[in-house]
């Protein structure tokens, strides 16, 4: 069974970490990943950008609403991810407006820049 | 909760929201830092015992209001606040308490904090301290290191400048839409004179200045966490991630400036100009231009080419001359000129500097430019005076060594 496991911790917090706690962290988490990697266990690894960055696209109407901002309700869970080479937000949104045209009605895509990518390995 | 350097991340992240809170709430600026300091420190004696609150900005915002309350209290003789202990196990409460002094209004009490700083009575040099204390919660130390500044010196200037807010009219009712968009511009201005402390230093300077760059950019990703449909905050914010990304590239190890078409592109952060180029398509979307943005989409043509040849200066032209119209200034042409030379030649540009040289007679830029464009001609002699002019304008040694360089090499010639 492959497993994600979704990282929640407060932004503005990590914000305030100066570029040396940062860079701990990221050498502490560094470790672990090394270590699943050689079991063979690791697929990939992304560390998103702010959510400043991010852009929502919200379905339920004819054209979906675009909207500047993370994804902010809390009456709907996160139940899957992609990762997406895109030129621009416009291919990434319109992207997403393809997903929303397979899976019409409710819920929204947050699209979000990734910052660090590691894509690990392929799973038999 | 188990090391020190998170308490502190976690009491400066939740310090802008917490202080404005308190500010609406005893409309004194001493007051509301002093209950937000007593906050820290209980939070510092219980938050390792019992590891920090869910909302610690309630928690923070809960305990500073009830800590000054207490002071008050106190000085009436009266009953005096419960024990940390206990209130630490309200969590639940604690929140519903916040919300309710905090509730929706939390975003104009940030940007009230943010705004009087910018108090149009207090010149940029008070401004900028006074935000960093006040909101950012530097030390006065750290400032006045920023600044070059004696300690004394620059605590004299952040009580100059608090006294002054004190004796005028802070405005706590709620701003209007116009006012609002006010307040945001003059914020969004103050960000920007921040992060220019940070990045006009020289290399022997920079260490101690680039926290400045940092600070600027955490209090613009704050500001754009707030107002997230604004265009212009989004630019402000790529704006400034696409200058600080190449602060690795800017001089080389002897402290020497590095131009932009000789740096050493690799070194440029590619996280950084990743968020801002993404902050520049969401701006984009809203088809409302503004300085920002531009100098973003500008900042992104240089960043976008990965050899400084590749750089498309026809485009960047262009949008020097979309600023010019938004925000007519002789800086601006300059900026301008350096692009015409690329597209049209040096005889053109010299011909854009010429009308501008009475107002930028005291700008080192100026003078270092049209020397370059004075030699690319060949007028080697008054490229030389241009270069001397320069040197003595520059506001760093790395820049007049630069400019030296220049006169070496004409020498030479």
């Amino acid at each position: 069974m492959l497993y994600a496991i979704l990282c929640y911790n407060p932004e503005d917090v990590v914000g305030s970490w100066t570029k040396e706690e940062d860079d701990a962290v990221m050498a502490r988490l560094a470790v672990v990943q090394e270590k699943l990697s050689r079991q063979g266990r690791l697929g990939p690894v992304a560390r998103l950008l702010p959510t400043t960055a991010a852009t929502t696209l919200r379905k339920g109407r004819d054209e979906p609403l675009v909207i500047d901002g993370p994804f902010a309700e809390t009456k709907e869970q996160l139940l899957g991810f992609y990762v997406v080479e895109c030129a621009s937000l416009d291919e990434a949104l319109e992207t997403a407006r393809d997903l929303a045209r397979a899976n019409p009605g409710s819920g929204s895509y947050e699209i979000r820049p990734i910052g660090i990518f590691k894509p690990g390995s392929s799973f038999p | 909760m188990n090391n020190a350097g998170s308490i502190d991340a976690i009491l400066t992240a939740a310090r802008p929201q917490t202080v404005g809170a308190l500010l609406r709430y005893f409309r004194n600026l001493d007051t509301a830092e002093e209950a937000f300091q007593e906050a820290c420190v209980r939070a510092l004696k219980s938050w390792p015992k019992n590891g920090p609150p869910r909302d610690p900005t309630a928690w923070l915002i809960f305990v500073g209001r009830n800590s000054a309350i207490d002071v008050v209290r106190r000085q009436a003789k009266q009953q005096p606040l419960p024990p940390e202990e206990l209130l630490s196990d309200l969590d639940d409460t604690e929140t519903i308490v916040a919300e309710k002094i905090d509730g929706s209004d939390y975003r104009d009490d940030i940007l009230r904090l943010l705004f009087i700083c910018c108090h149009p009575d207090l010149p940029a040099a008070q401004q900028i301290p006074l935000a960093l204390r006040i909101v950012s919660g530097l030390s006065v130390r750290q400032i006045a290191r920023a600044f070059l500044a004696s300690e004394s010196a620059m605590e004299q200037r952040i009580t100059r400048a608090k006294s002054r807010i004190g004796r005028g009219e802070i405005p706590f009712e709620t701003p209007g839409p116009i006012e609002r968009a006010e307040r945001l511009a003059a914020v969004a201005a103050m960000i920007y004179l921040i992060f220019n402390e940070g990045y006009s230093a020289g290399s022997d300077e920079s260490e101690a200045r680039s926290p400045l760059c940092d600070e600027a950019i955490r209090l613009s990703r704050l500001l754009l966490r707030i107002y997230p449909t604004e265009p212009e905050i989004m630019g402000l914010t790529a704006l400034l991630l696409l200058q600080h990304a190449r602060a690795g590239a800017r001089f080389g190890a002897d402290g020497s400036v590095i131009l932009l078409e000789n740096q050493d592109r690799s070194l440029w952060n590619r996280t950084m100009i990743g968020e801002a180029l993404a902050m520049i398509d969401k701006a984009m979307r809203h088809r409302a231009p503004g300085p920002y943005q531009i100098q973003a989409a500008i900042a992104a043509l240089h960043a976008r080419a990965t050899r400084a040849e590749d750089t498309d200066w026809t485009e960047i032209d262009l949008l020097y001359a979309a600023l010019e119209r938004l925000m007519p200034s002789p800086v601006v042409t300059l900026n301008r000129a350096v692009a015409v030379a690329k597209v049209r030649g040096p005889a053109d540009a010299l011909e854009m500097l010429e009308p501008l040289e009475e107002r930028l007679s005291g700008y080192f830029h100026y003078f270092g430019v049209k020397g370059g464009l004075l030699t690319k001609v060949g007028r080697t002699k008054e490229a030389r005076e241009a270069f001397n002019r320069a040197i003595s304008l520059a506001n760093t040694a790395a820049e007049a060594a630069h400019i030296r360089m220049h006169l070496d090499q004409l020498a030479k010639d």
